[in-house]
């Protein structure tokens, strides 16, 4: 997966999502306070970075539609390539 | 609470009803073939798909249960939203495309590609069932929920209307009406859900000491220690007299007090100001020895001397003593209620010999903290100082991050589309509806939460009342989709059942290859089957939460799919040996955990938490590592000897 166009640039989007999903859970688990901080328009950082976590996974989903190309290949030796 | 059934509503629903079955009747003929019936001849157009993915995926538990979470505990129901969108992206860079490439009608195709081994098609074919059943549970738990307040029928009528509706669905045009049938429902569940969103901010907030029947709860105080003994009489409003307290009551906050005039013993919740001691008036359910029950100490009912529950949710202050506001924005209602205070109805259940107590009090909250995590007994361990308080946290939003791409009916919504680039572009979609709905979530429920019109007793019930708050269409509207809601996904589940029952267990313990006509045939009857086994779960399952039971259904995919199909598309050296313990593994290890954990001690079993035998409820944090650990072994010591050798 990871030797075709589309497999690179799906595992490079997926770990930077990753890292954000991570970074909310580990804020929850060691840094709880720092959530109810609110950095802009009054709103907290729960709500910012949830909102964030949805709105960063439509962004890098439409990112990934724009980047890929058309036809897509695979290093899995199935034998069934392109089955419909 | 006694609801009024709404003839709109009903009228609505069974407009629906009508609208989908003819849908799936006209469509039958195109589902004659196995590759029709299961896939829809991989003819779904890749947007339809897309939504239908929100359709299949946005459940009872999305929108009733986070909503009503939200709605009752503050931000914590939106961890499950930001979980569920976040599985998504699993699904889209890892599975979708791979799924469509290797697989053909079930989950297990896709495992069993490279190795065509009955002992995969049969293993994924149970994981494929139990997963599945695990999550028909609480849908038609939900259907149930919600059949009785609103059209006034038990909860088992409701059950089996959805239950025969759905089977119908299924029966008469497999993966084609239910993918057309999940279409209609997406769209119309983010459609008016963003109505709703609009309304209640158009709406803006108000304070109130009550709920929308317009009963004031009372404040008395502030009192003296001395004044507050058995049988002493308090002239508020006419003459009521302290009950005496048994041991039982004597051990928690409250007071009983009579009220002379009607004889009723109401519930007052003790709170220590500075200036003295308050009574603040509770709501209770009484189940009395004798078997009646009692609302606020009166028999239920609408009638003179009785008595129903006060709907509730309001907010008891406002930022620099506003006692209304506008229409507001979508930052401003956040900012809003983080300088409000809000009005929460904890409960408590007091058991003083034979009778048992209900009682559901005020707790004043500061806006700031229903809009942090970590509020709701289940998340309270985020706080906890304890590692394995926060383990469990942590546990949960691992499974609903890995399970959604591990859950077979969404899964097999990537045969119905022609190819891969269809399959991503579908994919894309379903994540831009469902994280819409679910930025919507937070408002609907915060919503909920402030509407006057909460049902103490029914948090599932938040969504559809806070509708009615707003206006009698939109409750129509939003109760009619709730239905749909469980329509759309039970269809789903029925399918891939069918799909695993005859495609990946019949299928390979007959002695001849089923012909394509007696492989649609079985699948039908084993969609009556399935469909059968949920009314009757259903019913069973009545008083279980809805949200709890989806859970385990995550944790189980995720423990036992995830692993499997994930190596198999990364590590060339998965052999099937690996695949099929992993799968077994993964599936015995979290089910185990499940039924050995304190939330099922405490909800299913009865016992006390403190006999729970691991250490925190949610699996996926040691089951799912254990899966890929699993393979991982399994398959080095299996690997093929010319392998081996070289």
């Amino acid at each position: 997966m990871l030797s075709t166009h589309n497999g690179r640039i799906a595992m490079t989007l997926f770990v930077i999502y990753l890292i954000f999903y991570s970074g909310f859970m580990l804020i929850n688990i060691f840094t709880p306070q720092w959530m109810e901080w609110t950095p802009l328009a009054g709103v907290n950082l729960a709500i910012w970075y949830g909102f964030g976590l949805i709105g960063l996974a439509i962004f890098l989903a439409f990112l990934y539609g724009s980047l890929c190309r058309p036809a897509s290949s695979t290093s899995v030796d199935n034998g069934k390539e392109g089955q419909a | 609470m006694i609801y009024e059934p709404s003839v709109l509503a009903v009228v609505v629903f069974f407009g629906f009803v009508g609208v989908t079955l003819g849908l799936s009747f006209w469509l039958g003929g195109k589902a004659k073939s196995s590759a029709g019936y299961f896939a829809a001849h991989g003819q779904i157009p890749w947007f339809v798909n897309g939504v239908a993915f929100a359709g299949d995926y946005l459940s009872a538990a999305s929108f009733l249960g986070i909503c009503g979470m939200i709605a009752f505990y503050g931000y914590d129901g939106f961890l499950y939203s930001i979980g569920y969108l976040a599985g998504w992206i699993v699904a889209l860079f890892i599975v979708a495309e791979p799924m469509k490439r290797l697989g053909k009608f079930t989950f297990a195709d896709a495992l069993n590609t490279r190795f065509d081994s009955p002992g995969i098609q049969v293993v994924a074919g149970i994981s494929t069932l139990v997963v599945s059943i695990f999550y028909l549970i609480p849908q038609m738990v939900g259907a149930g929920a919600l059949v009785t307040p609103l059209l006034g029928f038990d909860h088992w009528v409701g059950v089996v209307i959805v239950g025969a509706t759905v089977i119908l669905i299924v029966v008469t045009a497999g993966m084609v009406s239910t993918t057309w049938v999940q279409f209609l429902k997406g769209s119309l569940l983010v459609f008016f859900s963003a109505i709703l969103t609009i309304m209640l901010l158009y709406r803006g907030f108000t304070v109130d000491d009550g709920g929308k029947d317009g009963h004031a709860f009372r404040t008395w105080g502030p009192f003296e220690q001395s004044q507050l003994v058995d049988n002493s009489t308090l002239n508020q409003n006419g003459s009521w007299t302290i009950v005496e307290q048994s041991p039982a009551w004597k051990e928690t906050d409250f007071l009983r007090i009579k009220e002379e005039a009607s004889g009723a013993i109401t519930v007052w919740h003790r709170v220590e100001k500075e200036d003295g001691l308050y009574l603040v008036e509770a709501q209770s359910i009484t189940d009395a020895a004798d078997g009646r029950t009692l609302i606020n100490g009166l028999p239920k009912g609408k009638g003179e001397g009785e008595a129903v529950l006060h709907p509730v949710g309001y907010l008891s202050e406002l930022p620099d003593g506003e006692k209304s506001t506008e229409g507001v924005g979508p930052l401003e209602f956040f900012s809003t209620l983080q300088k409000s205070k809000v009005i929460l109805w904890p409960k408590q259940i007091v058991r003083d010999g034979d009778e048992v107590t209900t009682v559901y009090y005020q707790k004043e909250t500061d806006g700031s903290q229903v809009l942090r995590p970590g509020e709701h007994p289940r998340f309270k361990g985020i706080r906890s100082d304890n590692l394995i308080d926060k383990l469990n946290f942590l546990s949960l939003m691992l499974a609903l991050f890995c399970g959604t791409a591990s859950l077979p009916h969404i899964l097999i919504r990537y045969y119905t589309v022609k190819d891969e680039v269809a399959a991503r572009k579908s994919t894309i979609v379903g994540i831009a509806s469902i994280g819409f709905f679910y930025v919507l979530s937070l408002y609907i429920g915060l919503g909920a939460m402030t509407s006057g019109a909460l049902d103490v007793t029914n948090s599932n019930m938040a969504a559809p009342l806070l509708a009615r708050s707003i206006a009698e269409w939109l409750f129509a509207a939003i109760s009619a989709i709730a239905f749909t809601t469980v329509l759309g996904t039970v269809s789903g589940l029925i399918l891939a059942s069918a799909g695993a029952v005859t495609h990946d267990l019949v299928g390979r313990f007959v002695s001849t290859p089923l012909t394509d006509s007696a492989q649609v045939r079985l699948a039908k009857l084993s969609s009556v089957g399935v469909g059968v086994i949920a009314i009757v779960l259903g019913i069973v399952f009545e008083k279980m939460n809805v949200s709890y039971l989806v859970g385990w259904a995550f944790s189980v995919a995720a423990s036992a799919n995830l692993p499997s199909l994930v190596m198999l598309l990364f590590w060339k050296r998965t052999t099937k040996e690996g695949v099929i313990t992993a799968l077994m593994v993964g599936m015995i290890s979290s089910l185990g955990w499940i039924l050995l954990s304190e939330d099922t001690y405490t909800q299913v079993y009865g016992l006390s938490a403190q006999e729970a035998l691991v250490p925190f409820s949610q699996p996926g944090i040691v089951t799912i590592p254990l899966g890929f650990l699993t393979l991982i072994l399994v398959s080095l010591i299996t690997q093929p000897k010319a392998k081996v050798e070289k």
